[in-house]
């Protein structure tokens, strides 16, 4: 049932009653439900809740994240354009809230990203070109996720959501202190898996952190097409903490969700981290915003760049001098020549990879499609073709 | 020897209760699997000896029980996760296909997800809408999973216990019609791999291929089949996913004639690529086409009409007459 019929069936109470047709507006990302403690113009500021007291070289590696993270992201989307990579899901926009968060977390921790976390997988240390494989079309995801502790994209939105909660109620079980992060997007928490995964972490207690980057777009639908809350909100619902976080700010991203996982190490269960923010490019390289979306918003999101307020910080404070940046630089040029020539050097997959590791424990039907497969490929070769 | 005569429900109990002693990460879980034991009683007992930790009662969220599944498996548990029945694992059909199915595959061969779901299935006991479906070929059609399903008390001890150690996902479908039928098992004697079929009746005219619920349809048919001289096998294929083509193949180059018996819909159904697949290693041998006997393409109709669709064992001995005309 829908919000309008519900409304339609009410008595008239009062001629001043909102139009139902009218959804309620999106709250602003800004007053005091959301925490800041670094100002789109590179100022400091304080929060209560959440206080953080990072050394200027940490303060640096943050930038670093951030900048590097930027110029691999721009690498793969020019790589898409030239024909490299099939397809792009760019990160443009949200450096700091996957920064922010990826460096809060221990080793031990496990991250169940989307197909978009690769600052987190940064943080993580994959290696980002093996990022790139599934977007080329050579397998569907080039790293051991138990290596760095980061599971392998997740494209179903929201499906992963359950995946964490799972493994976070093991963790429980295991008596272990670590603790788990789920990533998922403002258009993932309209899928029923999300509202399970709360339903269920909440139940069982479960440590677990879910980070929701709410990038004000799935694609074409605005968050106004998901939710008529603000979605830190809905946490309260399932009986845990909700907050939202300057999704472009880092420090204040990496201070929630520090204090999240902290919490969930305790032992008192999950919270939702709303990261506010904002994706500046195309959902994926295969979609058109100017479709759907006006230029002046995302100038007025460029204000807010993530990137750019910690440089003025840096800058203000005298945390950095020009040879960091200059050094930065150079560094940034690397990632960028080193990602353009890992992705074409690429080995095809062999062709009887479709048949490996379809199941565990061998299937006899995998064995003969495989050997029937195999003959036909070799018929070619003894024709000498 | 330890042989004992028990119910399917008893055996899949003793099993899984077996399960839990052996191994400490292996966990149950599900809608009223812990106090309850579950509507057909089949996790009774177990919460109560090995604790809330180990057989959990979820929420009532069947695309959650799935997921959180494997999320455990991802961290090392090994979750037997029960849908309440047949008509309610859709809900969770997108986790065991876009998810449980493929992530063996996706991550090269690094995740393993030894989870099994159990779905009570099938027709027969006169219950209400989306409670007697047999949805079985919608799971062997997906890689990455395999599909079996007991028909006797002794499989259903044995193959849930291959099911539980296997490092694949298993949709294991109870016939929950047969739940209280009694056979006997020998918890020592251990039967073959979990996708090898068995002769449950050999014979020489005509195979019959059944499965689950239907192969005590079949053995009567045959039974009556013989009081008319005619000699039916009936092959129990226990596994629908892989299936064991050797098994079927070798029976009808003996026979000549096959017909497949289930109860869910014939269009597309399992039958269909019994039919294909053995038409092409068989073709010279047979010596009429092979037959399907099972549900019509319409929904599961009310359970006074369940009987018309099902198959019965008229409608499996008018299909033997039909083969045997050729």
């Amino acid at each position: 049932m829908t919000v309008e019929s519900t409304a339609a069936r009410k008595p008239r109470r009062s001629s001043k009653r909102t139009s139902a047709k009218t959804p309620a507006k999106t709250p602003e990302g800004s007053g005091p439900q959301l925490v800041q403690l670094l100002t789109p113009e590179g100022e400091r500021v304080e929060h209560p809740d959440f206080e953080i007291d990072l050394s200027a070289e940490e303060l640096r590696g943050l930038y670093r994240d951030m900048v590097l993270t930027r110029r691999f992201d721009a690498e793969a989307t020019a790589l898409q354009r030239q024909g490299e990579l099939g397809l792009w899901a760019s990160l443009l926009g949200q450096e700091a809230a996957q920064i922010g968060s990826g460096r809060a977390l221990r080793d031990d921790d496990y991250v169940f990203p989307t197909y978009r976390e690769h600052g987190v997988a940064w943080c993580r240390g994959v290696d980002p070109t093996n990022l790139l494989g599934m977007f080329r079309g050579v397998n569907h995801g080039g790293w051991d996720p138990n290596t760095n502790n980061f599971h392998l994209y997740t494209i179903v939105i929201g499906s992963q959501t359950l995946h964490a909660t799972g493994y976070a109620m093991g963790v429980a079980k295991d008596g272990a202190d670590s603790a788990v992060i789920a990533y998922f997007g403002d258009g993932a928490s309209s899928q029923g898996d999300v509202a399970e995964a709360f339903t269920f972490s909440a139940v069982y207690n479960a440590p677990v952190v879910f980070f929701c980057q709410n990038n004000q777009w799935a694609i074409s639908e605005p968050t106004e097409k998901q939710t008529r809350v603000p979605l830190y909100q809905r946490a309260q619902g399932f009986g845990f903490p909700g907050i939202r976080v300057d999704g472009n700010d880092v420090l204040a991203c990496l201070a929630v969700t520090r204090s999240a996982l902290e919490r969930a190490r305790r032992g008192e269960g999950p919270t939702l981290v709303e990261a506010f923010t904002y994706r500046m490019g195309a959902h994926t390289t295969s979609d058109d915003p100017t479709k759907y979306r006006a230029d002046e918003e995302r100038a007025a999101w460029e204000a807010k760049d993530p990137i750019l307020r910690l440089r003025t910080y840096l800058e203000k404070q005298e945390l950095a001098d020009a040879a960091f940046f200059t050094a930065l630089e150079e560094e940034s040029e690397a990632l960028g020549k080193r990602v353009r020539e890992a992705v074409r050097a690429m080995p095809e997959p062999d062709r009887l990879a479709i048949f490996d590791h379809a199941y565990a424990d061998g299937n006899p039907l995998v064995d003969e499609e495989r050997a029937q497969f195999a003959a036909y490929q070799a018929s070619f070769a003894e024709e000498g073709n | 020897m330890a042989v004992e005569k028990m119910s399917i429900a008893k055996a899949l109990n003793e099993s899984l209760r077996k399960a839990l002693e052996t191994d400490p990460k292996v966990l149950i879980m599900g809608e009223d699997v812990g106090k309850l034991g579950g509507v057909f009683r089949i996790t009774d007992g177990l919460q109560k000896d090995f604790g809330e930790d180990r057989v959990i009662d979820t929420p009532l969220a069947e695309s959650g029980i799935v997921g959180t599944a494997i999320g455990l498996a991802l961290r090392g548990y090994r979750p037997v996760v029960e849908i309440q029945f047949d008509g309610f694992v859709f809900p969770a059909y997108d986790q065991i296909v876009t998810q449980l199915a493929k992530m063996h595959a996706r991550s090269l061969g690094k995740i393993k997800l030894p989870v099994v779901v159990r779905i009570p299935y099938g027709g027969g006991i006169g219950a209400v809408e989306h409670h007697s479906e047999s949805p079985e070929a919608l799971f062997a059609h997906v890689a990455g999973l395999k599909v079996v399903s007991p028909s006797n008390a002794s499989d259903a001890y044995w193959m849930m216990q291959q099911a539980v150690q296997s490092d694949d996902p298993i949709i294991f479908f109870e016939p929950k019609r047969r739940y209280w039928d009694k056979g006997e098992l020998d918890t020592e004697s251990i039967p073959g791999p979990l996708h090898k079929a068995a002769v449950a009746r050999a014979g020489s005219d005509l195979t019959l291929v059944a499965y689950g619920p239907m192969v005590k349809v079949c053995l009567e048919a045959a039974a009556a089949a013989q009081e008319e001289g005619k000699s039916v096998e009936v092959l129990d294929l226990r596994s629908m996913s892989p299936i064991d083509f050797d098994a079927v193949q070798t029976s009808v180059e003996k026979t000549g004639r096959l017909v497949v018996v289930h109860e869910a819909p014939v269009f597309y159904g399992s039958g269909a690529e019994i039919a294909a697949r053995i038409t092409e290693r068989c073709f010279y041998h047979l010596e009429a086409p092979v037959l399907r006997v099972g549900g019509y393409h319409a929904p599961y109709p009310p359970a006074r009409l369940e009987d018309e669709y099902l198959p019965g064992l008229d409608r499996v001995l008018d299909a033997v007459d039909r083969s045997l005309a050729y």
